[in-house]
């Protein structure tokens, strides 16, 4: 799903426009400059064959030069007018487009930060790039171009036709006959248009991916020997967007010339019957002129209208996406007493917080992320201050979801978590996260330097803390081995360090946060033996003094735990230290022996 | 970069426009042709005034008056005005149409020079040594592919013929007012070389503020992505504060550049839009002053000021073009750039020799040119049927000594021999089709798996498929899914985990069916047991097969005929999983580490 090229419609829903509308209404003060500016654009638009008749009837039929210069002079003086009022509004629809995107995907912004984790889990982020760029961004050059080239459009119609009306209004009447039909064909070409060029812009984004899996598959391609197959399937494709974008642009080209020839009748109208009134002396010359100038032009804002008409369903469903995940209701929230203490995330009141001991009760928590299946079930845990426990179990077991839990991602759906003896919704989720350090299974980097990166929770520490840091999870040796050692960029994603390494850096950044929680999930998978036995010497200094919860595959990675639990279907099966855990022989014992079993067998057996 | 941008010459496109050639001559045509047709419309109008209605001396071509006196002269059309109209209506007509087939030309010529440009460069990746694409960014090459060829094809398959445009529309007024008028002529284009200037200069600045917007917008949305894809790291430190001053600055940044770039742009068009009508203004002035004092007509005045109008948008945009013209050479270089790359060559004889026998490194030694040396002096011998485990730590060379038994790499000295053949006298493509090779981060297409496990061979049955599947202990992960093997992976489909890519890519190589399989660690995101499982059923297929695995885990490695262990791109240890326990070194550290030498759950 290309989530960047959606160009669904969607049937019009008036309170999406009263909302897309009160952004541009915010601005009102630009609103009017924009209407304003484009009243004087199309005033002189409409002015200058009238100046075209007067300059023929006076001076060229009454033969005379005097006043020619005032004459000269005020044109001149129009024509400034005019160039000033087209760049104002170009700078007015400009600010305008950047107030209301601005203003748009700023709130949007605060609101995903806002957003519970739960979203995110069944939200790709590529849906919500999408609405927070491009969306945001076709809303916003709809609010302020469309409405510019619209306003300018209604204004000049009417205006020609107010201006035809009163020099004659018969030949009028009898010129505005094509206007329907233009109206029509500029309405019915547009939509058509519109819609060729995005089977286009899809095709070319489809260009772009095979040109990607072309270089990054390189390899693969290599190894399969399939560069042939690859070129030809390319050309296929590469023939499929030549064919649409001729068959889009064959369309523009026709529908151009269509709305010439349809306009060229208007003027033909007017040159025939025009000329046949100037001989029978009801109008004059410059009244002739002035009609085949308004009939060679009217087509312009007529097909303008059409286009933002054209465009405007598609721009609805934008603004519906943008807007249904602005109003996403946030699952787990602060309530407004919580708020008054502790302050929310933008705004902490730190001065309230209390130190945290670390002491974490699982008090009877139930726990279903569909309703009906429930994960944990009457789920009771007390942990102790400094005590490090282990979670070990089969995928779907619940280990996450206890970690989930103890992080606030998620709230229980039954039952409390206490913390330091209080329900933990009693302090603000910022208060926890600040305490929070966790490690996930797959690092995540901010594009920047490593320093920034280790100094990522607390940035104002000093190189000699992040250095500390460093070396305690032995990240130092390989980051000073880097081009500009602790200032080297990561990339983006941190590309151009290994996943090894992008870990130790994650764990760096943990540590140097000295949070009193400290979560590992998975955290060791991709690191090699040698520099996972580092890291285990370093857990164990780490975890000196602070509570923490260990999700492991590799049982050896937990032996040195405080307690391990073996979750099964969202229960404790067993609990104990490692060796309790071996000398009871029960299910830790088989896992633990099972993973190696096969090898014991055959180190045996050789 | 900007001290040495290279531009492109224009060969290179004259080249690719090959069958397209004559689009460009019935375009050129349709442009003339077209021109023409618009310029005379306004002449019928003014004929239609001065002559029709005013009685005045026309000035048209002498063949067309005796024609007009040959049915009837100006009393004739006076009575049939309407024919004037018909005549001013069929210009028009014609016009559209030669505007309509200049359309459709320049649709087939700048469409069609994009798809040979594309073609052409995608082949041409596909086909430079792999060391090539470990070199350049894949994010630069996108751009250079599309982009640029965009940049390109704008330029020669629609700018360029809007040129020529200008150029006629140019000529064609100055030759019709000079017939009429000299003076008006002059003063009717004496703005233009201000307009042509002005644009010129403006668009070659103001492309630099699009690009320092369009780098603005790159800086905002990588940004966002990074918070929306680390959103669990932002909350688990409580960052949302810093994060969303973060990206209020970057967004900030953007909105200005964006509200310069209209500023700019409101300036130029406002600034134009004054030259261009002040044009009008003056030639409307003088050219009734003239009128006045008898020396040109009132139809002529009209038909000055008409072209006067029409001939602004084209040298507007002249200067425009003038400007891109600059962007486009760059463009075109940047491309030929990549067309310079030399394809992956055969420096041997390139036989296709019988692919079964001992396989022997011999003193082979390799670095890319910028790191160190990455493998040095490796000397060991494979014997055929046998399978060779390899453990080496992060970097120590494990994956190029794999690699360069299919010559995705040159080695920097030594050889390679396969039954006694140089693998750089065997073809490149006919080795590596022998060779199965599951490399670490396999890449699946973005296509169904079904199409992906049998992409060698799209004819294969599917029962060999779901057979391959099967040993790759992946088929039961794929019945699970809602579409099965119809189940679409890749970029536009699910994403799988990395264990189940790793075990499609090892299905997808088990259908090429080669004597040679390499596992470059491509089981390291598969749990422990199903790597075994995945290990014995291959053991079951497997015959002939010479075998090499790379692998951390000592039950893998335990198992194979023999162990080679690199260290720092040296060969330290070889022999069997016994020799080496039996040895102090890396081995036994690892094999102590992973409770191997008889830890309490091997005693017990």
């Amino acid at each position: 799903m290309d989530y960047e090229l959606d160009f669904s419609e969607s049937k019009v829903d008036l309170k999406i426009w009263k909302r897309l509308v009160a952004y541009g209404w915010r601005n009102k003060n630009l609103l009017f400059i924009l209407i304003f500016g484009q009243l004087i654009t199309a005033l002189v638009d409409i002015a200058y064959p009238l100046m075209q008749q007067y300059a023929i009837d006076h001076f060229v039929v009454g033969k005379t030069t005097e006043g020619i210069l005032g004459f000269a002079l005020l044109y001149a003086l129009l024509v400034i007018l005019q160039g000033s009022s087209v760049a104002m509004f170009i700078i007015t629809a400009g600010k305008l487009e950047m107030r209301v995107s601005y203003a748009i995907r700023d709130e949007a912004y605060y609101h995903l930060q806002k957003l519970s984790l739960s979203y995110y889990d069944r939200t790709p982020v590529g849906y919500l790039m999408a609405r927070m760029i491009s969306d945001v961004m076709r809303l916003s050059e709809l609010v302020a171009w469309s409405l510019t080239d619209i306003l300018w459009g209604i204004f000049y119609v009417i205006g020609c036709v107010i201006s035809m009306f009163s020099l004659n209004w018969k030949l009028a009447l009898t010129v505005l006959v094509v206007m329907p039909p233009l109206g029509v064909l500029c309405f019915f070409f547009q939509k058509k248009i519109l819609k060729n060029q995005r089977i286009v812009r899809r095709t070319n984004s489809r260009i772009t991916s095979a040109y990607n899996e072309g270089i990054m598959g390189a390899m693969t391609t290599k190894t399969l020997v399939r560069e042939e197959k690859n070129t030809e399937e390319f050309k296929e494709l590469s023939g499929t967007l030549k064919k649409a974008a001729i068959r889009s642009q064959v369309l523009s080209a026709t529908f151009m010339p269509c709305v010439m020839i349809l306009g060229s009748i208007g003027t033909s109208i007017a040159l025939g019957k025009g000329s046949l009134e100037v001989l029978g002396s009801v109008i004059t010359l410059g009244t002739l002129s002035a009609f085949i100038s308004y009939t060679s032009q009217f087509f312009e804002p007529i097909q303008q209208i059409a286009r933002i008409f054209a465009e405007m369903q598609t721009a609805q469903a934008s603004a519906e996406r943008v807007f249904n995940m602005m109003d996403t209701a946030i699952e787990v929230s602060d309530d407004p007493e919580v708020i008054e203490k502790y302050g929310d995330i933008f705004d902490a009141k730190t001065e309230n917080w209390e130190e945290m001991e670390g002491h974490i009760e699982f008090r009877n928590v139930s726990f279903s992320y569909i309703p009906g299946e429930p994960i944990l079930d009457d789920f009771s845990l007390d942990v102790k201050p400094g005590e490090s426990i282990a979670l070990v179990g089969e995928t779907g077991a619940g280990k996450s979801t206890i970690v989930n839990l103890v992080c606030r991602f998620y709230e229980p759906t039954e039952g409390t978590i206490l913390i330091d003896g209080r329900n933990y919704r009693e302090r603000s989720q910022l208060w926890l996260e600040k305490n929070l350090g966790y490690m996930l299974q797959t690092p995540h980097l901010f594009s920047g330097t490593i320093r920034e990166n280790i100094a990522y929770a607390k940035k104002d520490a000093t190189i000699e803390e992040i250095r500390r840091a460093a070396r305690m999870v032995h990240a130092e040796e390989f980051i000073l081995k880097q081009k500009d050692g602790y200032d080297t960029q990561v990339g983006e994603g941190g590309l151009l360090l290994s996943t090894g390494q992008k870990q130790l850096i994650c764990f760096a950044r943990v540590v140097l946060a000295n949070p009193k929680i400290f979560i590992l999930d998975e955290a060791t998978a991709s690191i090699d033996t040698e520099t996972e036995q580092y890291i285990q010497d370093a857990i164990t200094t780490v975890l000196e003094g602070r509570t923490s919860f260990i999700v492991a595959h590799r049982l050896s990675t937990i032996r040195n735990s405080d307690r391990i639990l073996l979750i099964d279907a969202g229960k404790i099966k067993e609990a104990g230290t490692h060796d309790e855990l071996m000398e009871k022989k029960g299910a830790y014992y088989n896992l633990y022996t099972n993973q190696y079993r096969e090898a014991a067998e055959e180190s045996l057996l050789g | 970069m900007e001290n040495k941008v290279r531009k492109g010459n224009f060969k290179l496109v004259w080249q690719m426009l090959y069958g397209y050639k004559r689009y460009l001559l019935i375009g050129s045509l349709a442009v003339v042709l077209s021109a023409l047709a618009a310029y005379v419309s306004p002449i019928v109008t003014s004929f239609t005034i001065d002559y029709v209605l005013g009685g005045a001396e026309p000035s048209v071509p002498a063949f067309v008056m005796s024609f007009i006196e040959s049915i009837g002269g100006r009393e004739f059309l006076m009575n049939n005005i309407l024919l004037c109209v018909v005549a001013f209506i069929l210009f028009r007509l014609l016009d559209g149409i030669f505007v309509h087939i200049r359309g459709r030309s320049v649709a087939e010529l700048s469409e069609g020079l994009a798809k040979t440009m594309r073609d052409r460069l995608y082949a041409h990746l596909q086909n430079v040594p792999y060391d090539y694409h470990k070199h350049v960014s894949t994010g630069d090459l996108i751009q250079r592919c599309t982009s640029d060829v965009e940049t390109v094809r704008r330029f020669f398959g629609v700018q360029l013929l809007e040129i020529v445009r200008t150029l006629v529309v140019m000529t064609m007024t100055i030759s019709i007012m000079s017939t009429i008028d000299v003076r008006m002529t002059l003063i009717s284009m004496i703005s233009f070389p201000f307009l042509i200037g002005v644009s010129f200069f403006y668009f070659r600045r103001v492309m630099n503020v699009f690009k320092e917007a369009d780098e603005a917008e790159g800086i905002l949305s990588n940004i966002v992505q990074e918070n929306l894809t680390g959103v669990r790291v932002v909350r688990a430190f409580g960052q949302q504060k810093n994060e969303m001053d973060k990206f209020e600055e970057a967004h900030k940044t953007y909105s200005d550049l964006n509200f310069k770039l209209s500023k700019q742009m409101g300036v130029f068009w406002g600034g134009t839009d004054i030259m261009s009508y002040m044009q009008i203004c003056i030639t409307l002035s003088f050219a009734t002053f003239f009128a006045a004092r008898g020396e040109l007509t009132v139809g002529n005045v009209m038909l000055f000021t008409s072209y006067a109008g029409m001939v602004m948008w084209p040298v507007r945009s002249l200067g425009r073009v003038l400007a891109d013209m600059g962007r486009a050479t760059v463009a075109l270089g940047r491309l030929e750039e990549i067309l310079e790359v030399p394809l992956e060559a055969e420096p041997g004889k390139a036989e296709q020799p019988d692919i079964i026998g001992d396989i022997v490194f011999d003193h082979v030694c390799f670095g890319y040119d910028y790191y160190d040396e990455v493998l040095k002096d490796i000397s060991f011998t494979a014997k055929k049927g046998s399978t060779i485990a390899i453990l080496g730590s992060t970097g120590s060379g494990k994956s190029s000594l794999v690699q360069l038994m299919q010559r995705l790499y040159q080695p920097t000295a030594g050889r390679i021999t396969i039954n006694g053949t140089d693998v750089n006298d065997i073809d490149a493509k006919y080795l590596r089709s022998k060779i199965g090779i599951v490399l670490q981060e396999p890449f699946l297409y973005s296509r169904s798996i079904m199409e992906n496990i049998r992409i060698v061979d799209p004819s294969a049955p599917e029962e060999e498929v779901y057979d391959a599947a099967k040993t790759a202990s992946v088929h039961d992960a794929i019945m699970g899914f809602e579409k099965g093997y119809d189940t679409l992976v890749g970029e536009r489909g699910v994403t799988l985990s990395g264990g189940q890519q790793q075990r499609v890519a090892i299905a997808r190589t088990l259908m090429q069916q080669t004597p040679i399989l390499i596992f470059d660690d491509s089981m390291s995101a598969v749990d422990t047991e199903t790597d075994a499982q995945i290990r014995k059923a291959l053991k079951g297929r497997k015959g002939t097969n010479t075998m090499f695995i790379i692998s951390h885990r000592i039950t893998t490695l335990c198992e194979a005929d023999k162990i080679l262990v690199l260290e720092d791109g040296r060969l330290t240890q070889e022999g069997t999983h016994e020799e080496l326990l039996a040895q102090d070194g890396l081995y036994r550290r690892i094999a102590v580490i992973q409770d191997m030498a008889g830890d309490e759950p091997a005693a017990n």
